[in-house]
């Protein structure tokens, strides 16, 4: 589908956020889905590449809803993308993806959301959600929030968490902002202090954590989690092909086969992952 | 007046030559929300084993220039698992159900030839012997003209249903191995399967796939797909479907002139999963255009006085 493009500027030095034009249906999006977007009238780089759905809000077109993608240049295609102008197109299909699990708010004892640098972008998202779902626990619906950057000029979406009503902590690798070190230094920190309460709970009622990062740290984030008792759900990165679990070109080991990160993902239980390369 | 575009491929009959490539369409259900497959000509399914097989380790698909490489290395439930909860999906498909079978062994692919050939939703089989991601004795069986001719032959043995055979590009002389499967009872011809190549990450000094090499696809390999369609028409009475690159509907009559009866869209479907009924589409309206009265009259028109 078309989407029209409705803005697309830089907001900290290589990271965009695009906002595109979205039929009303995408209400029903859920955060860790994802979009699939093609560069038109290029055959290099031919294939389409997946962003995680940042935000779904409100918009002032009828039976229109505006959906944000926060991106990073890196490569040739979020290169094209960052040149794409206001009132242009662009070919997107989506959502596509299994996205986090949110059932299980309401019963679990804490919820933390571990951000590892752009890592933020599904998350703010899930956030969102738990903020106005009114089923959720008045604590459950402002949870811990912890982002691991590089720098302090990595760390994405402090404000907006904030604005959310979530407690929000900061870790970086160089110590210019917040904690000394990497993201789940934070979390074994915080659960340290807590660990009591989920002692003698069976795993995952001791609480949730929603993380989004890189593969290592994902695989640190299900140790932690497998320590204290806790539940951990996973969105994993990958290039894709289809997109659409056709082509089983972006799998993931699992204790049940290779599973498609696209189509049964990108949000994954992290006990069903197997984690060592 | 709307031309004809129906084809006949070794005895199954196409409404029209428009078909989408194994392992690029997964079981046609992925798809779902983009194509009404019934319009096409024919679905090939991702092709199947006779015993489960988990696939190559990844990162098993890249991006190359103009193309991608992939090393899926033939993921799939295996035969059984087929016949039991996936063919039954295709009872009303409305386009014909070629089903790509690959095995280790000559007995693996007549096995499964004659356990497929017992099921009505099943119009034609394709014989996938070229997939450069699993190896066959340490070689690719289209790389050999006396294996290909002896597995044609041992699958001809137990089926009568028409018999497609795919053939690799990663040979010195196409037009012998297509020869040998034309000789060991191939009704119809399809080609090209993927390119070997690979891509290396410089930055770790190691290759990007999991399984180091993979098959290249995509519009970068067309110009070689479309030379061996033309060599192979010329050489073969069977026809040919061809393959590699086509990215929309000039793309596509390129192969029918070559001469190709039906052609196959592959890694297009990736980058616009809409693209085989855009092609569809375009081909009628050249033949329109151009005062053709029925496809066929197109296949194999190539002018090389």
């Amino acid at each position: 589908m078309k989407l029209d493009i409705l803005n697309n500027v830089f907001i900290k030095e290589r990271r965009l956020l695009l906002e595109l034009s979205v039929p009303a249906s995408f209400k029903s999006a859920l955060p860790g889905q994802f979009i699939h977007v093609r560069f038109e009238g290029s055959y290099d780089p031919i294939l389409r590449r997946p962003f995680s759905i940042h935000d779904v809000c409100e918009s002032r077109k009828k039976n229109k809803l505006t959906l944000r993608v926060l991106y990073e240049v890196k490569g040739k295609g979020t290169q094209l993308l960052s040149q794409k102008k206001p009132f242009s197109e662009l070919d997107c299909l989506g959502p596509l993806g299994h996205g986090f699990d949110l059932d299980g708010i309401p019963q679990a004892k804490k919820v933390y959301i571990v951000a590892g640098g752009m890592g933020v972008a599904p998350l703010y998202f899930l956030a969102k959600k738990l903020a106005d779902n009114p089923a959720c626990p008045a604590d459950r619906r402002e949870p811990v929030v912890l982002i691991g950057a590089k720098t302090k000029n990595d760390i994405l979406c402090e404000k907006e968490f904030k604005d959310l009503g979530c407690e929000v902590r900061v870790a970086t690798e160089d110590g210019s902002k917040g904690l000394k070190g990497r993201v789940t230094d934070l979390l074994v920190d915080i659960l340290r202090r807590t660990r009591d309460e989920g002692r003698g709970l069976p795993i995952g009622k001791a609480g949730t954590i929603y993380a989004c990062g890189s593969k290592p740290m994902l695989a640190a984030v299900f140790v932690i989690a497998y320590k204290y008792k806790m539940q951990a759900q996973v969105s994993l990165e990958e290039f894709m092909g289809c997109g659409l679990g056709a082509c089983l070109g972006c799998v993931i080991r699992t204790n049940s086969g290779y599973k498609r990160i696209c189509h049964d993902g990108p949000v994954f239980d992290a006990s069903d992952i197997i984690w060592k390369e | 007046m709307k031309p004809k575009l129906e084809v006949d491929i070794g005895g199954l009959k196409l409404k029209n030559p428009v078909m989408v490539a194994s392992g690029t369409f997964g079981y046609g259900g992925e798809f779902r929300d983009y194509v009404d497959p019934s319009k096409l000509g024919a679905i090939v399914t991702k092709t199947i084993t006779r015993h489960r097989r988990d696939g190559n380790r990844p990162p098993r698909v890249t991006e190359t220039a103009a193309g991608m490489l992939n090393s899926i290395g033939l993921q799939n439930n295996g035969l059984d698992d087929f016949i039991e909860n996936k063919l039954k999906n295709y009872k009303n498909l409305g386009a014909k159900l070629i089903v790509s079978i690959g095995g280790e062994t000559d007995d693996e692919y007549a096995e499964m030839a004659k356990a497929l050939s017992s099921f009505k939703e099943v119009a034609a089989l394709e014989l996938n012997i070229s997939c450069p991601n699993i190896e066959y004795k340490d070689k690719i069986i289209a790389q050999d003209r006396d294996l290909t001719l002896r597995l044609v032959k041992a699958v001809r043995r137990v089926t009568s249903l028409p018999l497609i055979v795919k053939l690799s590009p990663n040979v010195c002389d196409i037009t012998r191995i297509a020869k040998a499967a034309q000789d060991g009872g191939a009704d119809a011809i399809s080609l090209i399967n993927t390119l070997l190549g690979m891509a290396i990450d410089v930055d770790k000094r190691k290759p990007v796939l999991g399984n180091i090499t993979g098959g290249l696809s995509g519009p970068a390999i067309k110009p070689i797909a479309l030379r061996m369609v033309w060599q192979v028409h010329n050489m073969v009475s069977v026809p040919v479907i061809g393959m590699g690159g086509i990215m929309n509907a000039r793309d596509a009559i390129e192969f029918i002139i070559a001469g190709a009866s039906a052609v196959a869209i592959g890694t297009a479907n990736f980058v616009n999963p809409g693209v085989s009924l855009e092609v569809l589409e375009g081909i009628s309206s050249y033949l329109e255009e151009q005062n053709f009265k029925d496809v066929n009259e197109l296949i194999g028109s190539l002018n090389v006085s």
